[in-house]
């Protein structure tokens, strides 16, 4: 694509293209159907069955079951979605990113209250290889 | 005829839902935010429009991954609160404002915005949330809405640039309405805000800020702030606040700013707020 992909030197950031897109869809369109409660039960008696009726990737599939968060944005997920999967296991929005950084949900919410992660030294790849 | 009185900028944090449903809108956490939004429950109780536009995003809720239009224009009679999970927000089902919403999709479409025209859809926190802080908990939302559904999901979102002109279609579209109907229109999302991967949690308040003062004052100049800037600056879920522009375009060049509320956070997010008048 003509592209250049700026943005893939922001750290710490996937950004959901078309190409991500392409290649997270059925993943995406599992995690979405939990949406709806009969799905919701569906996948909860039967993860595996049900999981099966989306023609995703091995390490997708291993990626959703296993509640790997960032690994499902690595491969093609997108977090409007992967937080409807968070949902199913009861994991809201801010306890999820308490994962995502591996922070946990206590230190995070914790810099949250101070104003959240600086934008300084968080704006390009090169700064986080320094640490 | 149908004018464009005001705008009004505001987030729309799902958490700040959750908040006001469970009644929670009063403690040490989520009290200074509601606190900021009691003059606007104020003003628009005096402002009384007849009918809100509301420029929001879909959370991949009612759009799934199969079809992604970057502008939707809601056509239905009504659109209900959606289930994005943990069930459906206990809030009233919006009503649309069909004869409208029909007029606004054909002018936009003929002045070269080719919409995208949705007649049945749920509605999502994107939608809801906004219409909870200016409205608290009614039991019938006080006024018709329609919907203008924008992507911001899935790259590349809308430039600030076409929102901006976008707003200013709906305007024209809008004041050539032959009822006699007083439109407020709302731009939701934001402020800077990151809910992905390891840099989670990024918020840049100076930017904000900046960000604000341009949407106000200098509104062509700002809208042209480029993608990358909105992703790595106000974080991968910043990119929302293109939507302001929407609004923004729809008001006069010269705007009174009637209120203006920052704070952070709210769950992994800033909010932001404005209530702009046409002077
Ligand atoms: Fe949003």
């Amino acid at each position: 694509m003509a592209d250049d992909k700026l943005y893939n030197d922001i750290p710490g950031t996937i950004v959901f293209d078309s190409d991500m897109a392409a290649k997270g869809f059925h993943l995406n369109q599992f995690c979405i159907s939990l949406r709806m409660q009969a799905n919701r039960d569906a996948y909860k008696a039967d993860p595996e069955g049900y999981i099966d009726r989306y023609p995703m990737s091995a390490e997708q599939r291993e990626a959703a079951l296993n509640q790997q968060w960032n690994r499902l944005l690595e491969l093609g997920g997108n977090i409007y979605y992967s937080s409807k999967l968070a949902a199913f296991h009861g994991i809201n929005f801010q306890e999820l990113a308490g994962l995502m950084t591996g922070m946990g949900s206590t230190a995070y919410r914790e810099m949250m209250l101070n104003g959240g992660r600086s934008i300084e030294g968080n704006r390009e790849k090169s700064e986080w290889q320094d640490n | 005829m149908a004018y464009v009185s005001s705008g009004v900028a505001c987030s729309h944090v799902p958490v700040l839902g959750v908040a006001s449903d469970t009644g929670n809108t009063d403690d040490d956490y989520y009290g200074p935010i509601f606190k900021g939004f009691e003059y606007s429950k104020q003003w628009i109780a005096n402002e009384k429009p007849d009918v809100i536009l509301l420029v929001y995003n879909d959370h991949c809720t009612a759009f799934d991954a199969r079809i992604i239009p970057t502008f939707a224009l809601g056509c239905a009679a009504e659109y209900a609160p959606a289930d994005e999970g943990w069930g459906p927000r206990p809030v009233p089902v919006v009503k649309g404002h069909q004869t409208l919403s029909a007029h606004i999709a054909q002018s936009l479409i003929l002045d070269s915005f080719d919409m995208t025209i949705v007649n049945e859809m749920e509605v999502d926190h994107g939608l809801t949330v906004p219409l909870t802080l200016m409205f608290g908990k009614p039991d019938e939302w006080p006024c018709p809405v329609v919907p203008l559904a924008v992507n911001v999901v899935q790259y590349p979102a809308p430039l600030g640039s076409r929102c901006y002109t976008l707003g200013k279609s709906i305007r024209k579209a809008i004041e050539s309405f032959p009822e006699n109907l007083k439109v407020c229109v709302f731009g939701t999302g934001g402020m800077s805000h990151q809910l992905q991967h390891e840099r989670a949690g990024l918020i840049n308040a100076e930017w904000d800020e900046r960000f604000m003062n341009l949407l106000v004052n200098q509104p062509e100049k700002g809208s042209l702030i480029q993608p990358i800037e909105y992703l790595r600056e106000a974080g991968s879920e910043g990119i929302e606040l293109v939507m302001w522009y929407v609004m923004r375009g729809a008001l006069n060049d010269t705007v009174e700013e009637m209120h203006r509320f920052y704070h952070v956070p709210a769950s992994n997010t800033a909010v932001g707020h404005l209530i702009l008048e046409n002077r």
